[in-house]
């Protein structure tokens, strides 16, 4: 709230027809951008892009700025972030669907995975999911809670046990179930640690052996309060597994999550959903001009 | 991999080489230059630049006396500075109470759980201490169970009430299981909590009036962001907390958070996590998370360099 009126107020002095943007106004963005967790490269991206929209278009008052301000920023976000997706929409291409999904430890997937299956059930399909998180105490049995909260089957073998082989099992299940979508759960597992990220690989090299071209989704869940190190984890999970597409979870603390806009930007990821709470119902579909718009706030 | 600070130091440095003393403006040059680095590894805002204007006082002070080439300086003050920032007295954890009794905090998914095995596992093997574990997250799918595991994994007994919802309750009626069973050490985990959730925030508050305890740690993700300030005084004002923990710090974030949270709540950090596994905890040494801040592997060659 702090950021707001401070950046409002500096924003409530520019003059219409303006061809240059008050250096004050500027070094409020900044603010308000790198307190975002936007990050330094891509706020200066912003504000070139800013400056050289406001060279040619100009602006009519305060109201304008803001309108440039926010589409320019929405701007960096992927292409394919069209902002308006309002559902939990399955293309009917691949069925059953196959998603994987990935991150580093405690970012929010098996949580996510409860909350897809939750939606995707909630729009009439047959999900099923695969408990391949087999390292971490009680992983197996948080998934297993989920699936009962949301009475979608999941296939599980013993903590310890492989997880390329409960992948492939989960696959073949839900092919003889006749699922619409699969959700593959993963270890978390930071993305320095070569043999922890080649493990990620196998995995989905397995499940092709059942499905040739899944998984159809490579979901990355990020943590919405993660700094700049999203950055790397974003790079070091499209080389292992090819990422296709972004959650961002948390968002309903008071961390912004803006590192997304500079990973959507250089991989051309977009972001999927957001995370905005611990219940079955606490996630949506991503908006762009939403998201920027927490940024003001 | 990162620019890392060494790097663009350098390249400042060439700007205040042949200058032979510090100016008002070579130095602001420099310093935009640590000020980048400082973001780019996540410092909060406000603190990266409170921390340049004190590092620019200082150097523009000393310049005259000093022996050292202004780039040298300019180094060792910024090095030297943060780890004073970051430093203080390393104390170790109060174990004075019988039993003792230590309270996690933290958001969700920082590492508390996994910290409380961890910190079992070390008083037990380099203590001697004979602990009893605590579940007290009565929320997260599957916390006590994995509470559980982590205990056996340790061999540390673990204290849980299925089926009880009121954490208060849970943790006063362990402190007598754990006087009755010559515990001398007491670990409470608690569900991960967001600051900004007033419910979740008294509750850990009843808890900690309800037990006292003599430490009260918050758990900290190492990869946190510009964020790290708000949730630390937001869990420091409810609970003040004797001592911080950064956890999966074998990852190859740069760890500003740890300077922001420092600033702003002045308690030290007094554990680092850096893996999954049980024995992956490490006391905190300030001059090596400085290096790794500023991402110079070894600042000394580079002022020998210089
Ligand atoms: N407030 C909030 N908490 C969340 C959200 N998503 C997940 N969490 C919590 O974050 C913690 C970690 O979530 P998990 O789903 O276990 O994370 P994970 O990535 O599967 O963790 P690992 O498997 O250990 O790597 C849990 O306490 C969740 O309840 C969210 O959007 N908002
Ligand atoms: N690599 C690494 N992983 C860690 C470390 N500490 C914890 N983790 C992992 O981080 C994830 C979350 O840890 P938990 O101990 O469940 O976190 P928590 O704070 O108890 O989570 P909630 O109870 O959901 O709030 C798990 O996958 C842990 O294995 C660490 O130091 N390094
Ligand atoms: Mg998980
Ligand atoms: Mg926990």
């Amino acid at each position: 709230e702090k950021s707001k009126t401070s950046f409002l107020d500096k924003l409530g002095k520019a003059v219409a027809g303006k061809s240059k943007v008050d250096d004050d106004v500027l070094d409020n963005l900044e603010e308000v951008l790198v307190s975002s967790d936007v990050g330094v490269n891509t706020t200066l991206k912003v504000i070139d892009r800013i400056e050289a929209r406001v060279a040619r278009d100009k602006y009519l008052g305060t109201d304008e700025l803001n309108a440039i301000l926010r589409e320019e920023i929405a701007a960096l976000l992927s292409e394919t972030n069209t902002g308006n997706a309002v559902d939990f929409e399955l293309p009917e291409s691949n069925v059953p669907y196959v998603i994987m999904v990935v991150g580093v430890n405690g970012v929010g997937k098996t949580t996510t995975i409860g909350k897809m299956a939750y939606q995707f059930k909630k729009a009439g399909k047959k999900v099923v999911l695969g408990a391949a998180d087999t390292f971490r105490a009680a992983a197996i049995d948080q998934l297993q809670i989920w699936a009962d909260r949301t009475e979608v089957p999941i296939v599980r073998q013993e903590m310890g046990s492989d997880p390329a082989s409960v992948a492939f099992d989960t696959l073949q299940s839900a092919v003889t179930q006749n699922a619409d979508v699969v959700i593959i759960d993963t270890a978390g597992r930071l993305h320095n640690k070569v043999n922890l990220m080649n493990e990620l690989t196998k995995v989905k090299r397995v499940m092709q052996k059942v499905i040739p071209n899944a998984p159809h989704d490579v979901l990355l869940v990020l943590d919405g309060s993660t700094g700049q190190n999203a950055f790397e984890q974003a790079k070091q999970f499209t080389a292992a597994t090819e990422v296709t597409s972004l959650a961002v979870t948390k968002l309903d603390g008071t961390a912004k999550g803006g590192v997304v806009i500079g990973i959507s930007d250089q991989f051309q990821i977009p972001v999927k959903y957001i995370g905005v709470g611990e219940g079955m119902e606490d996630l949506q579909v991503f908006n762009k001009f939403e998201f920027v718009d927490s940024f003001f706030k | 991999m990162f620019d890392s600070l060494s790097d663009k130091l350098d390249k400042a440095l060439h700007v205040l080489k042949g200058h032979g003393s510090i100016t008002e403006v070579n130095v602001a040059e420099t310093l935009k230059e640590v000020r980048r680095a400082l973001l780019d590894a996540d410092v909060n805002f406000k603190i990266a630049k409170e921390f340049t204007n004190t590092v620019k006082e200082k150097a523009l002070g000393q310049n005259v006396l000093t022996t050292l080439q202004p780039g040298q300086l300019m180094v060792k003050l910024v090095k030297d500075e943060l780890t004073e920032l970051m430093g203080g007295d390393a104390e170790g954890l109060n174990l004075s109470g019988n039993p003792s009794i230590i309270l996690m905090s933290g958001l969700q998914g920082s590492g508390k759980t996994t910290f409380s095995g961890k910190l079992a596992n070390f008083l037990k093997t380099k203590k001697s201490k004979k602990p009893l574990l605590v579940a007290c997250d009565v929320y997260r799918p599957a916390a006590i169970n994995q509470l559980h595991v982590v205990g056996d994994q340790v061999g540390v007994e673990v204290y849980s009430e299925e089926g009880n919802m009121n954490p208060v309750e849970i943790a006063q009626n362990a402190i007598a299981h754990a006087k009755q069973n010559g515990h001398n050490v007491i670990i409470v985990d608690t569900a991960g909590r967001l600051a900004v959730d007033e419910e979740m925030m008294t509750e850990i508050a009843n808890v900690h009036k309800a037990i006292d305890p003599q430490e009260t740690l918050f758990v900290v993700d190492a990869m946190t962001g510009q964020d790290a300030v708000n949730t630390a005084k937001a869990f420091n004002d409810r609970l003040n907390f004797e001592g911080v923990v950064l956890t999966k710090l074998d990852g190859d974030t740069r760890g500003g958070a740890a300077i922001s949270i420092k600033s702003v709540v002045n308690k030290p950090i007094k554990f680092i996590g850096t893996g999954e596994k049980m024995d992956a905890i490490d006391v905190f040494y300030p001059s090596r998370m400085a290096d790794r801040i500023l991402g110079m592997g070894d600042v000394v060659s580079l002022v020998e360099r210089a």
